[in-house]
C-alpha cells in the first residue's frame, strides 16, 4: 500500500511539518505587528485609511513576482518567504484588528469612561471581548492565505508542501503534484474548522452567553 | 452645600461656529435633583460631560466638593459619579452582576461584600436578584438594561449621578414608571443628581430645580414652579407654552397647588369628593374637579395621607398668572 505513493511517507510527512512550520511563523509574526498597530491605528482614521490602502494594493501583487522581488535583496530561502508571507497576511490582519475595534459599542466605551476605567482596562475589559469575533475572523482568512501563498516559496527552496508540486512540474509527475495539491487543501481544511470553532465560540462569549 | 460648582466655565469643539457652551458659571447644591433641559445643540450634554471630565472645558474652574476637578485623575473622579447614558452601553459580554460589580471591583472590595451590593442594588432598582443575577444584557427588556445601567452607576456609591437622556429610548408607560421609581430612589438615597433631558414634562416632573439650556447659554436656573410662573425670557416661555394655561397645566403637579383643608370641615364632609395624587398634573386635577360634586378635591401623597385640596378657585388663579402678559401683546397688535 505504502507504496503505491508517489512519494515517501517521510518526505511527505516532513514536507507537511516544513510548511506548517513557515506559516506558523510567519502568522505569529504577523500577528505580532498587525495587533499592537491595529489597535493603535483603530483610533486615528486619518492614518489607518492610507495605510490599509497602500496594504490592499501589496497584497495584489502575484507572490511569485513578491518573492523574485525579494531574493535579490534578502537571498533565497526561509527569510525571503517569511517576509512575503508577513507582508501578504498584513493587510487582511491588519484590517480585520481595526475592524473589530471599530466594531465594538460606542455607548460601552462611553459607559466604561464614565465608570472610570483606564484606557488600559477598557480594552481588556470591553474592547478586546467585544472585538475578538472579528480578530479570529481575520486570522482565520489570513491563515488560510498564509497556507496557500507558502506553496510558491518552494521555488525559492524555502521548503514546505510546495515543494512536491514544482517537483512533480519538471518531472512530469502527476502523482506527485497531486499529493502536494491534496495535502495543502487538507491544511487549510483542519485550520478552517479549527478556527472556525474558536471564531463561533468567541462570537458567542461576545454577545453574552446563552441565548 | 454646593457640591458641583462652575466658574466661567466654556468649551468649544473644532469646526462649529458657536461654543457648545458660553462661558458659565452655577452651583448645584448637595443633595438636589438638578433637570438640563434644552433641545440638541443646546449646550445640555456638554455641560454634563464637563462634570465628569468627558469633556475639557476651554476655560474656567469646575469644582466637585470643593476641589477643581482638573487637579484629580479623571479615572479617580469618576469612581465618585455615577453616569447613566441614553444608549445604556451595558457590557453585552458579561452577566448582569458582573456588569455591576465593575467600579467595586476596581476599587478592590472583598468579593462577599461585592455580592450583597450587587443583590441590595438589583432590588433597589426592582429586579429580583436570584432571577437576574446570572443572565445577560441581551435576555432584559430596555426599561430592565436601564434599570441595570442605574444600579451600575450606584455601585460605588458615588454622591453625585450624572444622568444624560437615560429614559430618551423608552415607551411612555415605562418612562413614567421609571422616572417615579428614580424619584423615590433619591429621596432615599439622597443623592446629587444631574439630569439631562429635552422632554420638558420630564425636566419639570423630576427636577427640584431646572436648568434652560439655548445656544450654548443658560437661560433660566429656578424651581419648576418659579419658572412656569415667571419665565425668564421669551425663549423659556415659549419652550414651556406658559402663556397657554391648559398646556402648562399639563407640566404642573397637583400637589404644588394643595392648600391646607379649613379646620371646620368634618371628615364625612369629604364624602364623594375625588382624590388624586400630588404628582398627577394640574389637566388631571381640572377634569376631576369638573366631575365633582364639590368645587375642590383632595389631595394625597404616595402613601395615600391627605396632603390637603385644591379648589378651582386657586386653578383660575393660577390660569389668570400669564394674563397681563398676553394684554400687552394684543396691545401691539392694535398698534
Amino acid at each position: 500500500m505504502l507504496s503505491l505513493l508517489p512519494v515517501p511517507l517521510s518526505e511527505l510527512l516532513a514536507a507537511t511539518v516544513e510548511h506548517i512550520d513557515l506559516c506558523l511563523v510567519s502568522l505569529a509574526l504577523a500577528c505580532g505587528v498587525a495587533f499592537p498597530l491595529g489597535v493603535w491605528l483603530a483610533r486615528k482614521p486619518k492614518l489607518s485609511d492610507p495605510m490599509l490602502t497602500a496594504l490592499g494594493a501589496l497584497y495584489t501583487i502575484p507572490s511569485l513576482a513578491m518573492l523574485a522581488i525579494l531574493v535579490p535583496l534578502l537571498g533565497l530561502g526561509r527569510g525571503s518567504a517569511i517576509v512575503a508571507l508577513v507582508l501578504y497576511a498584513q493587510f487582511i490582519l491588519l484590517h480585520s484588528v481595526i475592524l473589530g475595534m471599530q466594531s465594538v459599542d460606542r455607548a460601552s466605551i462611553e459607559a466604561a469612561q464614565g465608570l472610570g476605567l483606564s484606557p488600559l482596562r477598557i480594552f481588556t475589559l470591553v474592547e478586546a471581548p467585544m472585538a475578538m469575533p472579528v480578530w479570529i475572523s481575520g486570522l482565520r482568512h489570513a491563515t488560510l492565505s498564509t497556507l496557500s501563498i507558502a506553496t510558491t516559496a518552494a521555488w525559492i527552496h524555502a521548503g514546505g508542501l510546495g515543494t512536491l508540486i514544482f517537483e512533480g512540474l519538471s518531472q512530469n509527475n502527476t502523482g506527485k503534484i497531486l499529493a502536494g495539491a491534496v495535502l495543502i487543501s487538507a491544511l487549510a481544511l483542519c485550520f478552517d474548522t479549527l478556527l472556525k470553532a474558536v471564531e463561533n465560540e468567541a462570537a458567542v462569549i461576545a454577545a453574552g452567553q446563552a441565548s | 452645600m454646593n457640591t458641583i460648582r462652575f466658574e466661567e466655565v466654556s468649551k468649544g469643539f473644532p469646526g462649529m461656529e458657536h461654543p457648545a457652551l458660553y462661558p458659565t458659571s452655577l452651583s448645584i447644591e448637595a443633595g438636589s435633583f438638578v433637570t438640563v433641559l434644552g433641545s440638541s445643540g443646546s449646550g445640555k450634554t456638554t455641560l454634563l460631560k464637563l462634570i465628569n471630565r468627558l469633556y475639557q472645558p476651554d476655560s474656567g474652574k469646575i469644582r466637585v466638593h470643593g476641589e477643581d476637578i482638573s487637579k484629580a485623575a479623571a479615572t479617580c473622579l469618576r469612581r465618585k459619579i455615577g453616569y447613566v447614558i441614553q444608549h445604556i452601553g451595558l457590557f453585552q459580554h458579561l452577566t448582569i452582576a458582573h456588569n455591576i460589580a465593575i467600579v467595586p471591583e476596581i476599587l478592590k472590595w472583598p468579593k462577599a461584600k461585592i455580592a450583597l451590593r450587587v443583590d441590595e442594588l438589583l432590588e433597589l432598582v426592582g429586579l429580583e436578584p436570584g432571577q437576574y443575577r446570572d443572565r445577560y444584557p441581551r435576555q432584559l427588556s430596555g426599561g430592565q438594561q436601564q434599570r441595570v445601567g442605574l444600579a451600575r452607576a450606584l455601585a460605588g456609591d458615588p454622591g453625585i449621578l450624572l444622568m444624560d437622556e437615560p429614559f430618551g429610548a423608552l415607551d411612555a408607560l415605562i418612562r413614567e414608571k421609571l422616572q417615579d421609581e428614580l424619584l423615590a430612589i433619591q429621596h432615599r438615597l439622597k443623592k446629587t443628581v444631574v439630569f439631562v433631558t429635552h422632554d420638558v414634562q420630564e425636566a419639570l416632573r423630576l427636577g427640584d430645580q431646572a436648568i434652560i439650556m439655548h445656544q450654548g447659554r443658560v437661560q433660566q436656573f429656578d424651581t419648576p414652579l418659579h419658572i412656569l410662573a415667571s419665565p425668564a425670557n421669551e425663549f423659556v416661555s415659549r419652550l414651556l407654552s406658559a402663556e397657554d394655561p391648559y398646556r402648562r397645566f399639563a407640566l404642573m403637579q397637583a400637589g404644588t397647588l394643595a392648600s391646607p383643608i379649613p379646620g371646620g370641615m368634618a371628615q364625612q364632609a369629604h364624602s364623594g369628593v375625588p382624590v388624586i395624587r400630588d404628582t398627577q398634573t394640574l389637566n388631571d386635577a381640572l377634569k376631576a374637579l369638573l366631575q365633582a360634586p364639590s368645587d375642590y378635591i383632595l389631595v394625597e401623597n404616595a402613601e395615600r395621607s391627605l396632603l390637603g385640596r385644591l379648589t378651582l378657585d386657586a386653578l383660575k388663579q393660577q390660569a389668570r398668572l400669564h394674563a397681563p402678559h398676553q394684554a400687552e401683546r394684543e396691545d401691539r397688535a392694535l398698534c
